[in-house]
């Protein structure tokens, strides 16, 4: 027996000792009728080969480990960016207990969603009593100001029309009948997360723009100098969010975020629970149609809600997830172009320095070879950052990535002397990236937690970068964006690279020479 | 923060009283009958907890329940790692599942196991109009090419296949013939159907039934020679190891366990179950349909036990010992006794500090009971609990077994309710899930996760007792909870004086 109460092991050391390990011995061999190990080691070998990497591409049905979400999620992500917004999924409520679980994971915080629990019954006869009750109960218990709507696949598939269900339980008193209560259908067999996220988005300003839903006049448009800022989709909303307001208040920039959600998801702990806490005001949301321009930072998160604004009168310019210099560079001069306004010198100070951080590394990042998956935008903007670097992203993968996404990312590698061997892989898994990793190795792989089993069966070192992080703590707090984002995403990648130096130069005996103290 | 010694049951009875009253107002009328229901203050003596249970969760009222796909895929099949469980439809409720219940296992990942990969048929707006039989035969196939050591796959459905009417059943039978009688089990565990995750535990359950045990020939030989000393873990997911540091102990007595369900279970080890001689089941709520079912068919008894804290171990082992001969019963006698200074040791050191504690409890399965007797161990004390998606029955083995007089219970607890709950009798832990551990430590209330071992485990068996001990004087005297009141805050401000 090992365990004492002195020094309490736990499953890191516990079943590491003999009597354990004998026991799954004897449990394997005796019980389990297991493969023989041969068998075991020489498909495990196959499966590294190029003949299986051409097997594995040539899947059409089955997905193995995709990276991606269902429309839902973004939804409520994005629900939950406007003051006392209370998510409400209609559905099935299992869904409801699942989003609220991942974003919890990833960022260690509450995350308030309802369902209308929806049951057999309803799959007959349809929600709408589910929806009636539903919207009374959260009225009354969650006190929220406004209801954002949107839909599991089961009310999807028996067709639930939110736009008459809403209607009637205004009528039967549910909520009052000048209550808040956009919607949008978000059928989990289309798009992703991210097209959730365009959805409930666009749900909430035509809402509040065009009408509510025939209940109020059509909001008329008085530009004014604003630009609206929608963030998209995004793991690290906390940090980034703070640090484009930091930016727009820097310039002088009047300014709203749409769907902002940086303090919903960091919350304090000093005994009071904050169901709600900050967001875009149902005020700013509603008066954001004045705005002079709109600014998306995620093109692939608001392919539907730009267009939308668009058409209201508004300039709109969408980025791909801006980290870097260039990208930075960019969004800032479309700041000061839309509004007129000089970017500061504090912020040409940043950038120098964030050059100067990046000219004093680059020696060790030069020529290095990548792997990122992740969102569309995600993986644009920092295989467009690795290119600065002189690195080169050799593998660029997003399940919910399309043919226009490849193409834009092509078109990128092809701008770039870095970038000539690098390759996009739209609709694609991670065991087709675990293909690439074997036969066509790099040095570095970017992406989320996901991919420790990657790292784990290829020897690729992992750069947690995406969402969900479930395994390290913190990281959303951080922003990647703006030149001090820039600097976070340097350092987050310089440090897995030096840690893997030292790890292979730390054989006392063996390997003294380059395990050097200045790097 | 703890009750005051003085308080009497008597109050304590009258205040939760109030709670639930109170509590209730909140909601519109129809709603708030239904609630009253389900909340109570348990009386001793009564056989039962005095709330209903099991029945649908009310619309937009924040239910912490799942579904009947998490109960299947998540709970029951997942954990069999050498077989391959499809996520059938889109793409979401595999993704969100993937990887976080923590049924650990021993194995090649992506070869000869497979418990930690996600595999979907990630359904599309075509799959729904044109049905997804077509493309469930593509991905078995796909799957037999590229995975071929899988030694079995299931279908998990979600919530569309049985909206437009697949038949997986039909697919099911007609791939496992064209694969030689490989095991193909289809599962009809879609998100809609029941009330919360426990319908999917039947439904996974029936599943083994009807297309494991129905399948294996009666008179086919068993793998190994049998014993009269055979039994089968049943109910134990293995998180953070759970079912091997019980496993150890029913070995050390003398015993042979010839399967685990379904932590690091595998396929042999479901079939070769009916050679059992005794079933022991730990998780009551997710495997007594399996358990009941094998004792009909089968003759093979089962006995519930509970391998939390060592007084509920040492009555377990003794109770499992009660069914077999002289020789384990010498067996558990010893295995008590050799851990009996571990124990003593783990109390020593911790009970000092967790003491008089009190303790509010909210999770599924067994665990709202089960794991009471490890609190008392330490000196604690559970004022409130509640079941996820328990039954009646479940109810009644808390009532009987377990709970104190004046207990507050509350089945199927409302986001808003139980936040209520904890904020008026502030207990010194709350355990439960995920969802509401963010919630009570913002409160400024120290938590564990109950589900997962908040990342870490065994918490069975006496190894397990001892992380456990060491898990919650963690939590309860981290000094973390006394820095959440910034001091500037805490000062009272001077009194003006009536010259001023």
């Amino acid at each position: 027996m090992a365990q004492s109460a002195e020094h309490v092991l736990d499953h890191f050391e516990l079943f590491r000792g003999p009597e354990y390990q004998q026991m799954l011995a004897n449990k394997k061999k005796m019980f389990e009728n297991p493969r023989d190990a041969a068998e075991v080691e020489r498909i495990r070998e196959w499966a590294k080969t190029p003949e299986y990497r051409e097997k594995n591409f040539a899947r059409e049905a089955l997905t193995v480990n995709p990276a991606k979400a269902c429309q839902p999620l973004g939804a409520v992500f994005a629900s939950v960016g406007f003051e006392a917004t209370l998510p409400f999924v209609h559905g099935s409520q299992g869904c409801v207990a699942y989003y609220r679980s991942h974003l919890s994971r990833h960022f260690k915080e509450p995350s308030s969603c309802v369902s209308s629990s929806m049951t057999e019954d309803a799959a007959v006869f349809g929600g709408l009593n589910n929806m009636i009750d539903g919207l009374a109960n959260s009225y009354n218990m969650y006190k929220p100001k406004m209801i954002a709507v949107s839909t599991t696949c089961m009310a999807e598939v028996i067709g639930d029309d939110l736009n008459a269900f809403i209607k009637t339980s205004k009528e039967k008193g549910s909520v009052p009948a000048d209550f808040d209560v956009p919607f949008a259908h978000t059928p989990a067999f289309v798009g992703s997360h991210v097209t959730g996220y365009d959805n409930a988005l666009k749900g909430i300003l035509e809402h509040f723009w065009d009408g509510k839903a025939g209940t109020a006049a059509k909001l008329e448009r008085a530009p004014n100098k604003k630009i609206n800022l929608i963030g998209g989709f995004d793991g690290y909303t906390v940090g980034n969010i703070r640090e484009i307001k930091r930016i727009f208040e820097l310039m002088g920039i009047q300014y709203t975020i749409l769907a902002d959600n940086s303090d919903v998801f960091d919350t304090p702990t000093d005994g009071e629970f904050r169901m709600y806490d900050g967001g875009t005001t149902l005020e700013d949301a509603a008066n954001a149609v004045h705005a002079k321009a709109t600014i998306s930072m995620q093109q692939w998160c608001t392919e539907k809600t730009l267009p939308f604004i668009a058409d209201h009168g508004q300039e709109v310019v969408a980025f791909n997830y801006p980290v870097g210099v260039s990208a930075t560079d960019e969004f800032l001069m479309a700041l000061s172009r839309i509004s007129g306004k000089d970017i500061p010198e504090g912020l040409a100070r940043e950038r120098g320095r964030l050059v100067d951080a990046m000219a004093d590394s680059s020696a060790h990042v030069h020529g290095k070879k990548f792997a990122i998956y992740g969102d569309p935008d995600l993986c644009y903007g920092l295989a467009a950052f690795l290119l600065e670097l002189g690195a080169e992203p050799i593998h660029v993968l997003s399940t919910n990535g399309n043919k226009a996404w490849e193409k834009k990312m092509q078109a990128l590698f092809g701008s770039s002397p870095f970038g000539q061997n690098c390759h996009a892989y739209p609709a694609r898994d991670l065991w087709h990236m675990r293909s690439l990793l074997f036969t066509e190795p790099v040095d570095f792989l970017i992406g989320n937690t996901y991919g420790k089993y990657l790292e784990r069966d290829t020897g690729t070192p992992l750069i947690r970068i995406g969402f969900p992080i479930f395994d390290r703590h913190h990281h959303h707090r951080s922003p990647v964006w703006g030149y001090q984002g820039g600097m976070n995403v340097l350092v987050k990648i310089l440090d897995k690279i030096f840690d893997e130096i030292d790890k292979k130069t730390n054989i006392a005996g063996k390997t003294d020479y380059s395990f050097d103290i200045i790097r | 923060m703890s009750l005051a010694p003085t308080q009497s049951i008597a109050e304590i009875k009258a205040r939760n009283k109030e709670l639930i009253q109170e509590v209730l107002k909140v909601y519109p009328e129809k709603t708030a009958k239904r609630r009253a229901k389900h909340l109570n203050v348990h009386e001793v003596g009564k056989s039962d907890c005095g709330v209903k249970s099991n029945l649908k969760s009310i619309p937009g009222v924040m239910t912490i329940r799942g579904c009947a796909y998490a109960g299947s895929k998540g709970v029951v099949w997942g954990p069999i790692k050498d077989m391959i469980h499809i996520s059938h439809g889109p793409v979401g409720c595999g993704q969100y599942s993937w990887g976080s219940r923590r049924n650990y296992y021993v194995g090649t990942t992506g070869i000869d196991s497979f418990v930690t990969l996600q595999f979907t048929s990630d359904f599309q707006e075509k799959d729904i109009v044109f049905g997804g039989d077509k493309k469930l035969v593509k991905v078995i196939d796909e799957i037999q090419e590229l995975f071929p050591l899988n030694n079995g796959i299931t279908i998990q459905s979600e919530c569309p296949i049985g909206l437009i009417g697949d038949d997986i059943e039909a697919v099911s039978r007609a791939k496992s013939k064209e694969y030689g009688g490989k095991t193909i089990v289809p599962v009809r565990c879609e998100g809609f159907r029941g009330v919360s995750q426990s319908l999917g535990h039947h439904i996974a359950n029936d599943a083994v039934r009807d297309w494991v045990f129905d399948k294996v020939m009666p008179e086919s030989k068993p793998m190994f020679e049998p014993t009269p000393y055979d039994v089968a873990i049943i109910g134990d997911y293995n998180i953070g190891g759970d079912a091997w540091s019980s496993r150890i102990l029913l070995e050390e007595m003398g015993l042979r366990v010839i399967a685990q369900w379904s932590g690091d279970g595998s396929l042999a080890e479901l079939e070769a179950t009916p050679k059992a001689k005794l079933n022991v089941l730990h998780c009551y709520r997710s495997m007594n349909y399996i358990s009941r079912h094998m004792e009909e068919k089968f003759g093979i008894p089962w006995c519930e036990y509970n391998f939390f804290g060592p007084a509920k171990i040492v009555e377990s082992l003794r109770k499992i010992a009660g069914y077999f001969d002289d020789k384990i019963k010498e067996g558990a006698e010893r295995v008590i006794a050799k851990y009996q200074p571990l124990v003593d040791a783990v109390i020593a050191k911790y009970r000092p500090r967790l003491e008089g504690k009190s303790v509010m409890l909210f999770v599924g399965g067994l665990r709202p009971r089960h794991v009471i007797g490890a609190y008392e161990d330490l000196g604690m004390e559970v004022v409130g609990t509640g079941y996820e998606f328990g039954h009646n029955d479940d109810y009644q083995r808390t009532a009987q077994h377990y709970v104190k007089d004046g207990t507050l219970i509350y089945d199927d607890v409302t986001g808003y309710e139980f936040e209520r709950f904890v904020e008026k009798v502030r207990p010194d832990l709350v355990g439960s899930g995920i969802k509401e551990k963010y919630v009570f430590q913002k409160m400024g209330v120290p938590f564990r996760q109950m589900h997962s071992w908040d990342y870490s485990g065994p918490y069975h068996g006496y190894d397990g007792f001892a992380i456990f001990a060491r898990d919650m004087d963690m939590a309860i005297n981290s000094p973390i909870w006394k820095k959440t009141k910034a001091p500037w805050k805490d000062v009272p401000k001077p009194k003006l004086l009536a010259a001023e």
